[in-house]
């Protein structure tokens, strides 16, 4: 009842599938959006402080990157994740 | 001689039966005395003893009726012997046969005899069983009056006889009087031939000894009258002096029947002597005309001596001389007889005088005699009337007494009388109000019971008739009912088939319009059943305010999902990176599953795979089955489960409706059906 309640406000049919499209055009958006900005800020390490060393760039890409990996996953994992809370004694 | 003396003197002695044999003795001695020879006394010795001896017999006998008995019985010629000396053996019975026949007397007799009253007075008395010793004395009171009566009877019938016997010689000595004047008048009187003649005064002379002998007896009878009526006279003083009640009426009785008598006597006497003086009279002149007739005769013979005394046929023989003499003596004759006729009118005159004188003195004598016994008469009479009266009185008297007695003994008999019938009434009255309660108490039952009965006949009848009644306005009321509930039947029905009918109404994109108007409609309609109002309620929420999809649309949904499904198949709680997710994918991209596949009727483990339970759900839905599919569905786990939740709720959720709208139509149809009459 809860969950239809909850669901009430949402087209049904194709909510999941829509669901499904917009957890993968966050996660691609997202992680294009981390690993440019690792990108940019490993250019920026390698140019200011690394005399362009090409490392940093691809360690700022690869911060990026996973952070936006771990992103997607996390937004993926989120239905079956549970969120304990404590119950005091009363 | 002597022996016919001896006989003699037994006879006598026989004849004088108190007499003693002394005297006997003596009579004997007398005669014996007179003769002094030996055997002459011892014969007359002998002869004394042996009469002495008889006659002490049979003097004995006499006293002693068995003694007599026994003598008869054991000496032969005895019995003949004391029936000529002593007459028949008397038996002991005497006087009550005696009684018998002075009963019998009374009862034949016309005359007054109140034996019968005085016995029907004494019969009462003689009733009481319980007072023996008055009945005692009234039997002695009725010996004694039986013994008067007797007397008094005897006495009355004798004289009665002896009366009867004079009057009838009265009587006799009477007609031979009258016949006797009769027949001298006749005789005085009828010229008849002297031979006719002649016998008529020998008639007149048988006549005149006829009435000399009857008048004698008349006397003779007369005088056994009076002595008779005298006895009675004496027996009634008697028994007057006696004094015994009951003989009282007896006594009074037999002195009226005395009185009766003597009157008659007296009638018939004076009768008598009034035909003798009556007979004197013709005789005297009888007499008169005779001597008449003689004097007459001698004159003429004393003229005629030669013509004798016959008269007849001396017509021819008489001479002139004779003629004229008989003439001449004939006209002085006249003249004499002319002159004595004027004498004798003269001397007639003296005479009729003098027997008027003789006759008044006759008559005053008579007079006298009849104004006598008149007042005797009168006197007697007037005696008995006293008499009577005096018995009366006396009656009255003791009839007062008894009649006071008798009140008393009334009063004694009512009082007893009283506490017997107050007794009895108690008791009757007891018993009749036992009787009467007990009956009342039936009664009362019975009635009750018959009241009970009508009322209960009455109120079955009440009931019966309510329960018809009350069966008819259930049944029009439930005709009234049934023909709501087949409205209403019919109401919900139309609104199911409306709400059916709005199920029909989705597309295959979007639900349905709401069920909200519909429901209500059913709601209303079905608003007294709780069945059909909590199966309007059982409508699921979101299908009221938003409508369900139709099967074909869950179908379409379901083809779309399945892809997903199928992509997410391996991803469950545990295995949720994305990783998982690249290899569901490629899994989903791998696998080429049946893409319909008929359902097992028993799931096992491995058909709890995602693409098989998929197929199955496919299969079933292409076949109508949503109900399965949906069961099938609910079998996925994991992501593929998360994925098909929005389905499965609104297949459950359409799957309700559909239910409840299945079960709200059969439920209308059952209720139409059931209310549905038969025409």
């Amino acid at each position: 009842m809860f969950l239809s309640r909850y669901l009430v406000g949402f087209p049904t049919a194709e909510n999941m599938a829509d669901e499904y499209g917009r957890k993968w055009d966050r996660c691609l958006a997202d992680t294009a959006v981390k690993t440019v900005t690792g990108l940019g800020v490993g250019i920026a390490f390698s140019l200011l402080f690394f005399k362009r060393r090409t490392w940093p760039v691809s360690l700022g890409s690869g911060f990026g990157l996973g952070m936006g990996y771990a992103n997607c996953q996390h937004d993926f994992r989120s239905p079956f994740l549970i969120h304990g809370r404590m119950v005091k004694d009363q | 001689m002597l022996r016919a003396c001896l006989r003699g003197a037994n006879a006598t002695a026989r004849k004088h039966c108190g007499r003693t044999p002394l005297t006997n003795l003596q009579h004997s001695r007398h005669y014996t005395t007179g003769e002094s020879s030996g055997a002459a006394k011892v014969v007359a010795a002998g002869l004394v003893t042996v009469g002495g001896g008889i006659g002490g017999t049979i003097l004995y006998a006499k006293w002693d009726h068995k003694f007599r008995a026994a003598v008869e019985s054991n000496v032969p010629y005895s019995d003949w012997l004391l029936g000529v000396a002593l007459g028949p053996p008397s038996q002991d019975g005497l006087p009550v046969k005696k009684e018998c026949h002075d009963h019998q007397d009374t009862s034949l007799s016309a005359a007054v005899h109140p034996d019968t009253e005085s016995a029907a007075a004494a019969e009462p008395l003689r009733e009481r069983p319980v007072e023996e010793v008055t009945a005692r004395l009234a039997q002695q009171d009725q010996e004694e009056q039986d013994v008067m009566a007797a007397s008094l009877e005897d006495s009355l019938s004798s004289s009665a006889k002896a009366t009867l016997h004079a009057i009838g010689a009265q009587e006799a000595a009477l007609q031979a009087i009258t016949r006797h004047t009769h027949k001298l008048k006749e005789a005085m009187e009828a010229e008849v031939p002297p031979q006719e003649k002649s016998d008529q005064w020998k008639d007149l002379e048988a006549a005149l000894t006829d009435r000399t002998s009857a008048v004698n007896d008349a006397g003779a009878a007369l005088l056994k009258a009076s002595e008779a009526l005298d006895s009675l006279k004496t027996v009634i003083n008697k028994s007057k002096g006696l004094k015994v009640s009951a003989v009282r009426p007896l006594v009074l009785a037999a002195e009226e029947n005395l009185h009766n008598m003597v009157v008659d006597l007296d009638k018939v006497v004076t009768k008598v002597q009034s035909a003798e003086s009556e007979a004197k009279i013709v005789s005297q002149y009888s007499e008169l005309v005779n001597e008449a007739k003689q004097q007459f005769q001698r004159e003429v013979s004393s003229l005629t001596p030669e013509i004798q005394a016959n008269w007849k046929g001396l017509t021819g023989k008489l001479s002139a001389d004779d003629l004229n003499a008989l003439i001449a003596h004939a006209h002085r004759r006249i003249d004499q007889l002319n002159r004595e006729l004027a004498e004798q009118r003269v001397r007639e005159q003296i005479h009729i005088d003098a027997a008027l004188e003789q006759q008044k003195l006759e008559d005053q004598r008579a007079q006298e005699k009849a104004v006598d016994t008149a007042l005797q008469h009168i006197k007697e009479e007037a005696r008995l009337e006293q008499e009577r009266k005096v018995r009366r009185e006396h009656r009255d008297v003791m009839e007062a007494e008894m009649r006071t007695q008798l009140r008393r003994q009334a009063a004694a008999h009512t009082d007893h009388v009283q506490d017997v019938l107050k007794v009895q009434e108690q008791e009757l009255r007891a018993e009749a109000e036992q009787v009467l309660s007990s009956k009342m108490l039936e009664q009362e039952t019975c009635y009750r019971q018959l009241s009970q009965e009508q009322l209960d006949n009455f109120t079955l009848d009440m009931n019966t008739a309510y329960a018809r009644l009350k069966g008819m306005e259930e049944a029009i009321d439930s005709h009234v009912v049934a023909e709501e509930e087949a409205r209403k039947a019919h109401h919900l029905w139309l609104s199911v088939e409306a709400l059916n009918y709005t199920l029909k109404t989705a597309d295959a994109e979007s639900p349905t319009v709401p069920l909200e108007g519909a429901a209500q409609v059913v709601r209303d309609s079905c608003h007294n059943s709780d069945f059909a109002l909590a199966l309007a309620s059982a409508l699921p929420e979101e299908s009221l305010q938003r409508g369900v999809y139709s099967e074909a649309s869950l179908r379409a949904r379901f083809n779309s999902l399945r892809l997903l499904a199928r992509r997410v198949a391996l991803i469950d709680e545990s295995h949720n990176s994305l990783y998982q997710y690249f290899l569901s994918y490629l899994q989903a991209a791998l696998l080429f599953e049946a893409q319909q596949e008929a359902p097992p009727t028993q799931l096992s483990s491995e058909d709890l795979d995602p693409f098989k339970l998929l197929s199955y759900a496919s299969y079933c839905l292409e076949h109508g089955d949503l109900e399965l599919a949906a069961k099938l569905v609910n079998q996925l786990r994991g992501e593929a489960r998360r994925v098909v939740e929005d389905w499965l709720n609104e297949a459950r959720l359409t799957l309700e409706t559909r239910q409840v709208i299945s079960l709200l139509s059969a439920y209308a149809n059952a209720v139409g059906l059931g209310t549905t009459q038969a025409p």
